[in-house]
């Protein structure tokens, strides 16, 4: 079993597509999970997963078998997810699509002090961080991914992260603060 | 900010953007799409619309000007490091 999966990752560094189609058949729903988490947009993920895809088979002579698969195609996909959000952050579809998600969200386990208006401007000046921020916020907070884990994904230290976590928050609390909100 | 307002901010943002349910995958099978990326020529691959702006010469002129007024203006230089 483990030969067989040192086989394949060396034929698809040698360009073989049947090894690719098994690799891509196999780390499709990761790879596509990360991306959706990052982007929030489902049509979107799909778009960035084929390109991410792409770009794997682009890079694959640099790919180090010892490495493993799944990491450098994270590696790789979360630069594609960076490069759409730096794309899209001023856009009126990326904002509707974040406030569809403020809306959505449930205050269950919340303040209920913290309205729809309240979440929904939120959504929106956290949409208006710069995206190296914004996506080591939504890896680290949002969705409680281990610190290291989000390192890896971005190609820097755990002590990058979380200094780029605290001056998102940061940001965004002077957003809202501008915004006459208090958190 | 103190570690008080770092976890209220958090506990905020939350809740404004729940964490993404992700383990379904794709609504349809990709491979198709892909293979045709992988089979059109260098040149005529399509360009997602997000990224079909050429940007090499605007990257260029921006360095040269951060550059520029770096040199004029060396007070400036911590700001750019902040944001990098």
């Amino acid at each position: 079993m483990q030969n067989g999966a040192s086989d394949v990752l060396n034929l698809f560094r040698q360009g073989d597509v049947d090894a690719f189609e098994a690799l891509f058949r196999q780390h499709q729903r990761a790879v596509h999970g990360w991306i959706l988490r990052i982007t929030r947009d489902a049509a979107a993920a799909e778009e960035l997963m084929v390109e991410s895809f792409w770009r794997i088979h682009q890079a694959r002579a640099r790919f180090n078998p010892a490495q493993g698969f799944e990491g450098w195609a994270r590696r790789i996909a979360t630069r594609v997810a960076l490069d759409w959000l730096r794309t899209i952050r001023t856009s009126r579809k990326y904002e509707l699509s974040l406030e569809d998600c403020a809306e959505a969200a449930a205050p269950a386990q919340g303040d209920p002090a913290v309205t729809a208006e309240i979440r929904t401007k939120t959504a929106l000046a956290f949409g208006r961080l710069p995206p190296k921020l914004r996506i080591a916020a939504t890896l680290a907070v949002i969705e409680e991914l281990p610190h290291k884990e989000v390192a890896a994904a971005l190609g820097i230290s755990v002590a990058a992260v979380k200094l780029r976590v605290f001056r998102a928050l940061r940001l965004l609390r002077k957003d809202l603060e501008k915004q006459g909100i208090t958190p | 900010m103190n570690t008080h307002d770092e976890e209220r901010m958090k506990k905020l943002l939350r809740q404004s953007l729940p964490p993404v349910k992700s383990d379904a995958g794709p609504e349809r099978d990709l491979w198709p799409a892909l293979l045709r990326k992988l089979d059109a020529p260098a040149t005529a691959r399509a360009m997602p619309g997000w990224a079909c702006f050429n940007s090499a010469w605007f990257d260029g002129a921006l360095l040269a000007g951060l550059v520029g007024l770096a040199a004029f203006f060396p007070a400036t230089i911590p700001l750019f490091l902040y944001y990098l």
